[in-house]
């Protein structure tokens, strides 16, 4: 399992190879990465994003260790960038290995639903005329995590 | 203990951390004393609802007891992934 709270970017595709490489006895390995999205009028600059050392490592393992006991994974990985990320670069990602594919995806779906709203890290948007918000929680990301 | 502040909560109060002595026995009392010293404390606090709390870095909530807690942390719903 590897869990992972860095403010410097990841190669994700390195990091999918690794991951796959080292899951024994898998048949399945899903991976998911997310992406800082700009406004649909295009007026993003950049997402800050802020954590809490400590509690997201905490936070983020026992999401993972979940994950794991209840889809008998044979691995699973978490890596979620804080600091300054610009549109289009790499915010995160989730990588699941079980022996079927329904396991990985659904696993994969635990994994981000979970660290949407349960990992201790904030989101704000700087805009590019100045200026910045915070993102609101979304109700659905919370009603997400009833269907678990 | 400690008394950790994050995202619009940090911005609001001013500062991202600060010790404090206390005999509250919850959060919730915790927050009232806080509530009392300042105007952006108070304004920080208004709407509870819109808060999270964890104790020493696990999610609780404002009826849980401060006995024996070292860290507090209060912050806005979290915005991961």
């Amino acid at each position: 399992m590897k869990i992972a709270v860095q403010d410097s970017p990841f190669d994700f595709g390195a990091e999918a190879e690794a991951f796959s490489a080292g899951a024994s006895g898998a048949g399945a390995v899903v991976t998911f990465a997310g992406l800082v999205r700009d406004a649909d009028e295009g007026s993003l600059a950049a997402m800050e994003i802020e954590h809490y050392p400590g509690m997201t490592e905490r936070a983020l393992t026992r999401i993972a260790e979940e994950a794991m006991a209840r889809w008998s994974l044979a691995d699973a990985l978490v890596i979620h960038r804080y600091g300054r990320l610009e549109t289009g670069e790499q915010i995160m990602m989730v990588a699941t290995a079980a022996r079927h594919r329904k396991d990985a995806f659904e696993a994969a779906e635990y994994l981000m639903d979970y660290l949407k709203s349960r990992a201790p890290f904030w989101k704000k948007e700087i805009l590019k005329g100045g200026g910045s918000d915070w993102v609101a929680a979304k109700d659905a990301d919370e009603d997400a995590l009833t269907r678990w | 203990m400690d008394i950790l502040y994050f995202a619009w909560v940090r911005e609001r109060i001013g500062l991202p951390r600060e010790r404090v002595e206390t005999k509250a026995a919850t959060v919730a009392e915790l927050v009232e004393e806080l509530k009392a010293r300042e105007d952006r404390y108070a304004a920080a606090f208004a709407d509870l609802s819109a808060l999270r709390v964890a104790l020493d870095q696990d999610l609780s909530d404002f009826d849980a007891p401060l006995d024996g807690v070292r860290e507090v942390a209060f912050f806005p719903p979290m915005t991961g992934g």
